[in-house]
């Protein structure tokens, strides 16, 4: 499904930038090609540019540089009303002074549709959020769920082949939200629509997206599937905002084949896949997931090189055990070790062995 | 206790409040009714006609005329006859100068026959002590009303004068009451011996044509409609204020409405009415697009718009009003302009002030502040993603606007609607000086009540009928609108 070879992009961002004020950048340079149909994830903290390039792309923001083009044709000099993308915002915007039904008809009736059909457009589109006794309904008689689904259903109803969702589940629990992620993700497959959807939740970002774009200082850091993204960062931003992930510093001592021998700051060597590093000597920072660790030598190699570990800290959660190490002077490496059978459980104090393998660790940019 | 304590803490507010706004309301309620001047002014002859003594005409007979002398006596010593006249000449012109002269000449009436033939039949009558004695007894007093009354007065207006009445003459009214009250005494035997003597000598005195002696003041007095007037407004209460409020009047025979050139009220409260309309439509038409702009503008255009509307509070209300008259006369700045500009000739100059457009102009100015801030405070707090979504789901700006944003801001024309209309309603200062004669309202009509005819009853009662009015529009504007729909801000 992901296809974002030339042509046949259906969303495309061409060498993006926007100033506000004219002097900062808020997008510096956005280079994005999704294909129809794509369930696409901006993800980045506050203050990223995510609602700018949403808003560029629905028409409320004009670009201050660089081409915005849906399906083919550049939109820069199409007004809002005239794109015909659907928009769920993050408040929802659901107008008060009408009731849902009216909210829902509001876009059938500019376009002119017949009563007949409207109304059945419109109980479909309710009936699809499971909302259709709540026709009648003004806004305010509405949880913030329900309004949630509303402004869904509304954004949906004139059959927009292009939906952006600005954080639509921001403001609702976690109970809900989860409920609410399965059902727009169900919906948008359903339709087969094409979904830019921004969020600063990584968990909400991995379990809906088909690619998610990693957003941060008005660049895209990364661009890839969830697990793409979660298993390869392609720098230190990116794997540390998505997961959790433990970060070792050090100087590359050796690069051979497609492993680097990192000396880390605090004592020791270790192994790594080298990502943004091509010389000796060059500084980097090293990742590995927390769940990517290994006590035994069993599962490493012969040669593997191991690290000396004090614990810290043993928390039991259940399905897992989190354990707080010392690691090379890092007092917050964190291990964490599935629930199951013979598996040990460390006590404060003691020392330890641990090791990982070279693929799981990679060594970014310092 | 704890609400003891929250309502000491707003009771300086509430005796402000109850001060200066619930008190003076209620006392204007109360004077637009109020009519006690009249039985105050003329106790007996009041009670008299009121008692249905002696009215089978119009003018009544001897005795009202009698008992009219004794009071009008009195109230032309306590110098309050010419009050009297006033109040009765808003009913009828004329009876002013009627009393005025009649308080002049029973002054001067000789009425002494009365004293020397009590005096006759007991030299006692002439003395302050057996006045004083009957005074201080109550059986006496109830038997001789009318005397003991003219006595008290006697003494009170003396006192006022700075006399000391236990070494003045009696004066000679006080023998007329008495004569009238012996005369109507029925039954004397309970009485004491110098009342009973008295009682059996009265019917033989010698007496004074009272009624004759005041149509001799003024021909007047045996004019029905002079009679028909005080008849009509004995009452201490009466409802005429509020029936020339609205083009009609109390007559004797009933109500009437007032002859056609005499009909002001009612087409200055239509005028009022449409005129505070017309001004609240303007004020809409100009004050929304300002609020507009000032709350879909960036913050620094948006304060400048801010400032340039309030810029009208700061500076005096009399000033901008002159302001406007400077602009909008003959020979004003606007007409000067047209002139120049060949638009009309020296002669066919415009006329925009002193009538309803030069009010209506200058009033709309004035009054916009009123309009824009609740607009304003409205607006501000429509997010912008509203008229976003409505354009993302297809409108157009203009479809956007109208379907969207316009609804949402319809709280905000309600509230400054009410403002400027309530306060247009009541207006004065600016249609006093712009307005010449066919632009100005109700409230200048109070004012002139108030200040120069000093007909407050009747200024009260348009008040009132103002009050009314706005009440009214207020309860029909919440029928349709409905209050919790006015906003004046967040
Ligand atoms: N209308 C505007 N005028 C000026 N600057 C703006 C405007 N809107 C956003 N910005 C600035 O642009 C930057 C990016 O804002 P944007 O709203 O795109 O962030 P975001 O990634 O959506 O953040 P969040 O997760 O908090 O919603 C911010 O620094 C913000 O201050
Ligand atoms: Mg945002």
């Amino acid at each position: 499904m992901v296809d974002t070879a030339e042509g046949h992009a259906f969303v495309e961002f061409d060498r993006v930038q926007k100033s506000y004020d004219g002097e900062t950048l808020v997008v510096k340079d956005l280079n994005l090609s999704m294909p129809k149909g794509e369930f696409l994830t901006m993800l980045g903290p506050s203050g990223s540019g995510k609602t700018t390039c949403l808003m560029m792309l629905a028409g409320f923001e004009t670009a201050t540089h660089g081409d915005i083009r849906l399906d083919g044709q550049g939109i820069n000099n199409i007004p809002p009303h005239k794109r015909g993308i659907g928009m769920v915002f993050q408040n929802y915007a659901l107008f008060p002074h009408m009731t849902v039904n009216e909210n829902l008809a509001f876009p059938l009736e500019i376009r002119k549709m017949g009563k007949a059909e409207r109304e059945e457009k419109v109980k479909r589109a309710l009936e699809m959020v499971q909302m259709g006794a709540f026709g009648a309904r003004r806004i305010a008689q509405l949880s913030g769920g329900q309004q949630q689904r509303i402004a869904l259903a509304r954004a949906l109803v004139f059959d927009p082949s292009l939906v952006l969702m600005d954080e639509p589940l921001g403001a609702l629990d976690k109970q809900l939200r989860e409920h609410m992620q399965f059902e727009i993700k169900r919906i948008a497959d359903d339709l087969d629509i094409t979904v830019v959807y921004v969020t600063h939740d990584q968990t909400e970002a991995l379990t809906m997206s088909d690619r998610v774009a990693v957003f941060d200082d008005g660049r895209i850091q990364q661009l890839a599937p969830p697990d793409q993204l979660y298993e390869e960062p392609e720098n230190s931003f990116v794997a540390q905002f998505i997961g959790e992930n433990n970060t070792l510093e050090g100087v590359v001592e050796e690069i051979r084949n497609d492993q680097a021998l990192v000396r880390l700051d605090g004592g020791g060597l270790i192994d790594t896949t080298p990502v943004n590093v091509s010389k000796v000597g060059e500084r980097t920072k090293v990742s590995i997931r927390p769940e990517r660790v290994e006590f035994g030598r069993d599962r490493l190699g012969e040669d593997a090189h191991t690290l000396n570990a004090e614990v810290l800290e043993f928390i039991y959660m259940g399905d897992i055990f989190r354990t707080r190490l010392r690691v090379a002077g890092n007092d917050d490496f964190i291990v964490k070790t599935r629930n199951a059978v013979n598996q040990v459980r460390f006590e404060p104090g003691q020392q330890i062995e641990i090791g990982w393998l070279a693929q799981d660790c990679r060594a970014l940019d310092a | 206790m704890q609400k003891l304590r929250a309502l000491l803490l707003i009771s300086p507010l509430l005796a402000f409040i109850l001060i200066t706004f619930i008190a003076p309301i209620a006392d204007m309620l109360f004077r637009s009714v109020e009519n006690k001047i009249v039985e105050e002014t003329l106790p007996h002859t009041v009670a008299l006609i009121d008692s249905g003594g002696d009215i089978e005409t119009v003018v009544p007979g001897e005795k009202v005329f009698s008992a009219l002398y004794v009071d009008m006596f009195v109230a032309a010593e306590k110098k309050e006859h010419t009050r009297l006249g006033t109040r009765l000449n808003y009913e009828e012109s004329g009876i002013s100068s009627l009393f005025r002269k009649s308080g002049r000449r029973v002054d001067r009436l000789d009425v002494e026959v009365y004293r020397e033939q009590f005096e006759n039949i007991d030299p006692s009558w002439g003395e302050i002590a057996t006045w004083q004695s009957l005074a201080d007894n109550s059986d006496a007093s109830d038997m001789l009303p009318r005397a003991m009354w003219a006595y008290n007065a006697w003494r009170d207006y003396l006192i006022a004068d700075g006399d000391n009445p236990d070494e003045e003459e009696l004066e000679d009214f006080i023998y007329v009451a008495l004569y009238d009250d012996l005369i109507a005494l029925e039954d004397a035997s309970e009485a004491g011996d110098l009342i009973q003597r008295s009682a059996n000598a009265v019917p033989d005195f010698e007496t004074v044509n009272f009624k004759e002696a005041f149509i001799g003041f003024d021909k007047d007095w045996g004019a029905e409609d002079v009679w028909k007037t005080i008849r009509t407004y004995s009452p201490p209460y009466t409802e005429g204020y509020f029936l020339n409020a609205i083009d009609l009047q109390k007559e004797f025979e009933g109500y009437s409405v007032r002859p056609e050139n005499e009909r002001i009220y009612g087409v200055l409260f239509m005028r009022t009415l449409f005129m505070s309309l017309v001004i609240t439509g303007c004020a809409i038409l100009l004050g929304y697009p300002i609020a507009w702009l000032m709350s879909n503008r960036p913050m620094r255009e948006a304060n400048l718009l801010m400032i340039m509307v309030l810029l009208p509070f700061w500076t005096s209300l009399l000033v901008r009003t002159s302001a406007w008259k400077v602009m909008l006369q003959q020979q004003g700045v606007i007409n000067d302009t047209l002139v120049w500009l060949n638009i009309v000739d020296e002669a066919g100059r415009l006329v925009l002030i002193n009538n309803q457009f030069g009010t209506i102009v200058a009033m709309t100015h004035i009054l916009l502040p009123f309009m824009v801030l609740p607009l304003y405070s409205v607006m501000r707090t429509i997010p912008e993603t509203y008229t976003r979504a409505a354009k993302s789901l297809g409108a157009t700006n203009w479809t956007a606007f109208w379907r969207v944003y316009f609804p949402l801001s319809v709280p905000g024309i309600g509230a400054g609607s009410i403002l400027v209309f309530i306060l247009s309603i009541g207006y004065y200062i600016t249609p006093e000086i712009v307005g010449g004669t066919t632009g100005t309202f109700i409230s200048n009509r109070i004012a002139y009540h108030i200040s120069s005819s000093l007909n407050w009853g009747l200024a009260a009662a348009l008040g009132t009928i103002l009050l009314a009015v706005v009440l009214l529009l207020y309860w029909v504007y919440d029928r349709i609108v409905g209050i919790d729909n006015v906003k004046l801000g967040g």
